[in-house]
């Protein structure tokens, strides 16, 4: 019998090309590979890059879906390079880069903006009370650990960016893996910072621009619930403002 | 080193064609329409209440038609249809947690349905329908 883990097939591939060297659009390749079943997306890109073209352009590094570098879109779904198993997709597969951001060669995708936005809401401890090395440890009980844990999961991969609308729509919003990571600091009992990253995501281009389409949950690898984090920051944020505007004797 | 990157613009108008989860958002949000108009007949009969009874009656015979009453069953399901789904994700917007456990969905939930339940009595009572 055969051994259907290890079974071979010819995959056909479509692969959006752009060489920024070259003027013009970014062009759909056809390649067909002969590929295993037990192989992932990652794996056709790479025979495809040392056998075929060496000149083929995308990120990855852990192959085990920890980095976050290999989000491209797969049939027109943000996926991981090496998550999409190749024996999920019978047909032929598109591979295109990340909707939303744009391309710098290939089935690379300009991170820049997503950089810039993580950097914009703190996304580290800032200490509620400053110790010293001599003062010991922070200490969290797992209560305290839970209350964040689900939002530290992120790798940074930018699908949900890819998948929300409105990011595509209006790309100054701050989106929903940099929201999420700032609620995963304010959650956190050791941090002090909400104000700080309060001033950057309870606003416009904050949370308010998010019209919970929920996609970014839907396709996010790590199950962050990015929309969850986003729903929660509007309800505490509302919160603030019921209590600054209408009963200021309430200490936050 | 200079880099050339490629924008590709998303369409303003068909952006919700290009994935079965878009459509279904704004599916939804079409429902709101409906209820934004039933809001505003609403308001027209309260207005025409404030005026007597015979304005109040002709603003009941106007809708006294086969369009106002498809329209009123359109516009009761799809207003259940909003609460229902809209209820059914609060847990995400509220979660609970107890000790090192989060409430299950349905108790976050089930405590909007049963505050929905509550308020609807009220205000029927108030409104003199028991
Ligand atoms: S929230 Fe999820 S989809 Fe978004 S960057 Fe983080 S891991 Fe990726
Ligand atoms: S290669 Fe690291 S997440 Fe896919």
């Amino acid at each position: 019998m055969m051994d259907v883990r290890v079974a071979e097939r010819q995959t056909d591939l479509e692969i959006l090309r752009y060489n920024p060297e070259i003027a013009g659009e970014p062009k759909l390749e056809r390649y067909t590979v002969p590929t295993k079943t037990e192989w992932c997306v990652l794996d056709a890109l790479n025979y495809l890059k040392d056998n075929v073209d060496p000149t083929l352009t995308y990120r990855w590094s852990c192959h085990m879906q920890v980095c976050g570098s290999c989000g491209m879109m797969i049939n027109g779904e943000p996926k991981l390079a090496c998550k999409a198993m190749l024996r999920d997709y019978p047909g032929v597969i598109r591979i295109e880069p990340l909707a939303h951001f744009p391309v710098e060669r290939d089935l690379v995708a300009v991170a820049d903006d997503f950089l810039a936005k993580l950097k914009r809401v703190k996304p580290y401890l800032i200490p509620l009370e400053k110790r010293l090395p001599e003062d010991g440890e922070y200490r969290q009980t797992p209560a305290q650990l839970k209350r964040y844990r689900q939002f530290a999961m992120c790798i940074n991969c930018m699908l949900c960016y890819a998948a929300c609308p409105e990011y595509g729509l209006h790309p100054k919003f701050i989106g929903p893996a940099a929201i999420s990571l700032a609620h995963r600091y304010n959650r956190d009992s050791r941090d002090g910072g909400r104000d700080e990253r309060q001033e950057e995501i309870a606003t416009a281009e904050g949370v308010w621009e998010c019209t919970f389409v929920g996609a970014c949950s839907e396709v996010c690898p790590k199950h962050v619930d990015p929309a969850a984090a986003l729903q929660q920051v509007k309800v505490a944020s509302t919160v603030d403002w019921y209590l600054e505007h209408f009963m200021s004797w309430v200490q936050k | 080193m200079s880099r050339y990157p490629y924008v590709r613009e998303v369409s303003p108008t068909t952006w919700y064609f290009r994935a079965p989860r878009y459509m279904r958002y704004m599916t939804r949000e079409v429902t709101s329409i409906f209820i934004g108009i039933f809001t505003v007949i609403m308001l027209v009969g309260l207005s025409r209440l404030s005026e007597g009874q015979a304005p109040y009656e002709d603003f009941l015979a106007a809708l006294n038609n086969p369009f106002s009453v498809i329209f009123l069953f359109l516009a009761l399901a799809f207003a259940l249809y909003n609460s229902f789904t809209w209820f059914n994700v609060a847990p995400k917007a509220m979660p609970i947690q107890v000790g090192e456990e989060l409430m299950p969905d349905i108790v976050v939930a089930g405590g909007h349905y049963i505050l929905w339940a509550i308020l609807s009595v009220v205000i029927l009572i108030w409104a003199g329908i028991f």
